[in-house]
């Protein structure tokens, strides 16, 4: 039986550039399931990047409802949506995002230091991540000397080590060559595979098609929603 | 908590040079605050120091004596017994202006003066040989001296070798009947210890000049010497019937307008330096909003991990509060070793005054909170979106 994760209704995000207003999400209703793998595909501009800064509880909703495993994100305050961020949702970024001036094991911790773990678990968990990606051994590297690659899979760690119910990846391939791109997305398949709900954003086609399930957006909208098989039809049919 | 603290340490000592132009404000804020406050505060002892050694209990009278109106010293004298219960001690003071010699040694700085019998206690010092200048002495005009230590060691080797002996003052010759004990540690030329004392009559005879100028009292109750002075006033009022031809001055008030000085230019001298450690305050302000704009990502990325306000507004607040009192602690340190090494070339006796250390401690950490607060909540407010976003 599947559960709702993510429950989306009639979301608009609207910004008022000068005397214009811009609706970056024009009333999207979206619900994901746990255990999915979707992926959000749009070009640029397409409102996308808006949806997932939503879905991410990194900012809230004109108008609509959000629901996050059942939790109303809709009208929470600042510090609500870091406590619920650092809960339930583990982040991948484009630009991987890791701290520069801290080792591997301490930024794969710092989720759990704001969840408020004690030292030993804190450490015994990102440790766990770590190996989980094959890093286990570079703890004590700093991000700098680390590959692309490399650091991506630090930040797949560091999204894990929370045990979060949605991992949220933001072009997680975008800054990376085919090989390792391939090897990030069988990685995320596999976790999907264990049971982990993923969204992923992108506005590449052919990294969609990784996914379960794809939701396209155009001018804040959803033009597409449906099965990885259908959406690689009408990608075919060059629509 | 402690984990901010590592965060601030750490972030400090991974932007060394900036983290110390920022910290060098604060070091000369506090360092200048202590060194000026404490080296004022020793001059401030040392002057003290040297008006009591004077005699804070003294009320000296200097008068114009003329022809048609003047106090003789009978007059003086019975205006003292009518006020022993306010005056202790009183004496006439005659300057002589020479030389003290001992066969072909002289000594010229050496202060001569014809005092009564009393002023042995008036001065509230003892004698190491002898005795002193008694009321005989000064009816018979005893050429008889007490001499000072200095005195004493410099013409004939010791005390004990210059009692008994005879000196020349100006020619005549006095017997030594007493040494003074040594006043001073340092003894010099001119100072506390190079004195001879005469009988005045005497003295008034050397100085060939009838009339007595100068008296010196010692109050009972240091409390009252204005009230005391007032009296002294009062009398030579009635009998010069003019206020220019005499000044009483207590030494007490001289001790308290030289204090009440010195404390004006040490609060301002303290207020510039305050001046200084606010400046460095606003230093400390502009180092934090540009950290704060470098770590724009930094911030952004610990808040979309789940960083609440309040612990990115910590670590900005705390980063800056441990700079700043990391300042404070060397300018501390520098200011106490700059106030000994002048103190030890000006030959005061200067120590970091407490209070300057807690207050300039303080004021700095107070300003490193004070200053930091406002980017600390700058960064606290960041929105995670443009914060990842920026570069």
């Amino acid at each position: 039986m599947a559960e709702p994760l993510i429950e989306l209704k009639d979301i608009y995000k609207i910004y008022q550039m000068g005397t214009e207003e811009v609706r970056a999400n024009d009333g999207i209703t979206l619900t994901i399931d746990r255990g999915e793998f979707v992926a959000i595909v749009g070009k640029s501009g397409s409102g996308k990047s808006t949806l997932m800064n939503i879905i991410g509880a990194l900012d809230v909703p004109t108008s609509g409802s959000y629901l996050l495993g059942g939790e109303d994100v809709d009208q929470m305050s600042d510090d609500q949506l870091a406590e619920i961020r650092n809960r339930m949702i583990g982040f991948i970024f484009q630009q991987y995002n890791l701290l520069p001036k801290s080792n591997l094991l301490e930024n794969v911790e710092l989720p759990l230091l704001y969840a408020k773990l004690p030292k030993e678990e804190r450490q015994e968990r990102a440790m766990q991540s770590l190996e989980r990606v094959g890093l286990a051994e570079k703890w004590k590297n700093h991000p700098g000397q680390l590959s692309g690659g490399q650091q991506q899979r630090v930040s797949i760690a560091r999204a894990l080590a929370g045990n979060p119910s949605l991992i949220l990846a933001d072009e997680p391939t975008g800054a990376l060559d085919s090989k390792t791109s391939r090897d990030v997305l069988d990685f995320l398949k596999e976790l999907n595979n264990e049971g982990n709900t993923i969204v992923m954003i992108t506005h590449d086609s052919s990294v969609a098609k990784e996914a379960r399930r794809v939701v396209r957006i155009h001018d804040g909208k959803i033009n597409f929603n449906g099965d990885v098989n259908d959406y690689a039809a009408i990608i075919q049919a060059g629509n | 908590m402690l984990q901010s603290f590592k965060l601030a340490i750490k972030s400090i000592w991974s932007n060394k040079m900036r983290s110390f132009l920022t910290m060098l404000g604060i070091i000369i804020g506090v360092a200048s605050v202590i060194i000026l406050v404490s080296l004022v505060n020793a001059y401030m002892s040392y002057m003290t120091e040297s008006f009591s050694s004077l005699g804070t209990n003294q009320i000296t009278v200097n008068m114009v004596n003329l022809p048609s109106r003047s106090v003789s010293v009978d007059e003086m004298y019975r205006f003292y017994e009518e006020h022993t219960e306010e005056f202790s001690h009183m004496t006439p003071v005659v300057s002589v202006s020479g030389t003290v010699k001992n066969g072909n040694d002289s000594m010229s700085a050496t202060s001569i003066n014809g005092v009564s019998e009393d002023y042995l206690g008036l001065k509230d010092w003892e004698l190491q040989y002898g005795r002193t200048i008694q009321y005989a002495d000064i009816m018979a005009r005893q050429k008889v001296c007490v001499i000072g230590a200095y005195v004493a060691n410099e013409l004939y080797g010791s005390a004990e070798k210059a009692y008994d002996e005879t000196i020349k003052v100006n020619g005549y010759a006095f017997k030594v009947v007493g040494v003074a004990e040594q006043q001073e540690d340092a003894m010099e030329d001119g100072g506390s210890d190079d004195f001879l004392w005469m009988p005045y009559s005497c003295a008034v005879k050397m100085a060939r000049n009838a009339n007595i100028n100068n008296y010196t009292f010692a109050i009972s109750d240091l409390s009252h010497a204005t009230e005391y002075k007032t009296l002294i006033e009062d009398f030579l009022y009635e009998k010069f019937k003019n206020e220019d031809l005499y000044t009483v001055t207590a030494m007490s008030e001289m001790l308290d307008s030289l204090n009440s000085m010195i404390a004006m230019v040490s609060a301002g001298l303290g207020g510039i330096a305050g001046i200084s450690l606010l400046v460095a305050g606003v230093g400390v302000m502009n180092i934090m909003l540009v950290s704060v704009t470098e770590r724009t990502r930094e911030i952004g990325i610990r808040k979309a991990l789940g960083a609440k306000r309040s612990v990115i507004m910590q670590q900005f607040v705390i980063e800056a509060a441990v700079t700043s009192s990391i300042g404070g602690v060397i300018g501390i340190l520098l200011g106490s070793l700059t106030t000994s090494a002048v103190g030890a070339v000006a030959g005061l006796n200067a120590t970091p005054t407490p209070a300057a250390v807690i207050v300039s401690f303080s004021v700095s950490v107070g300003i490193g909170l004070l200053f930091g607060y406002m980017p600390a909540s700058r960064a606290a407010k960041l929105n995670p979106i443009d914060a990842l976003r920026s570069e």
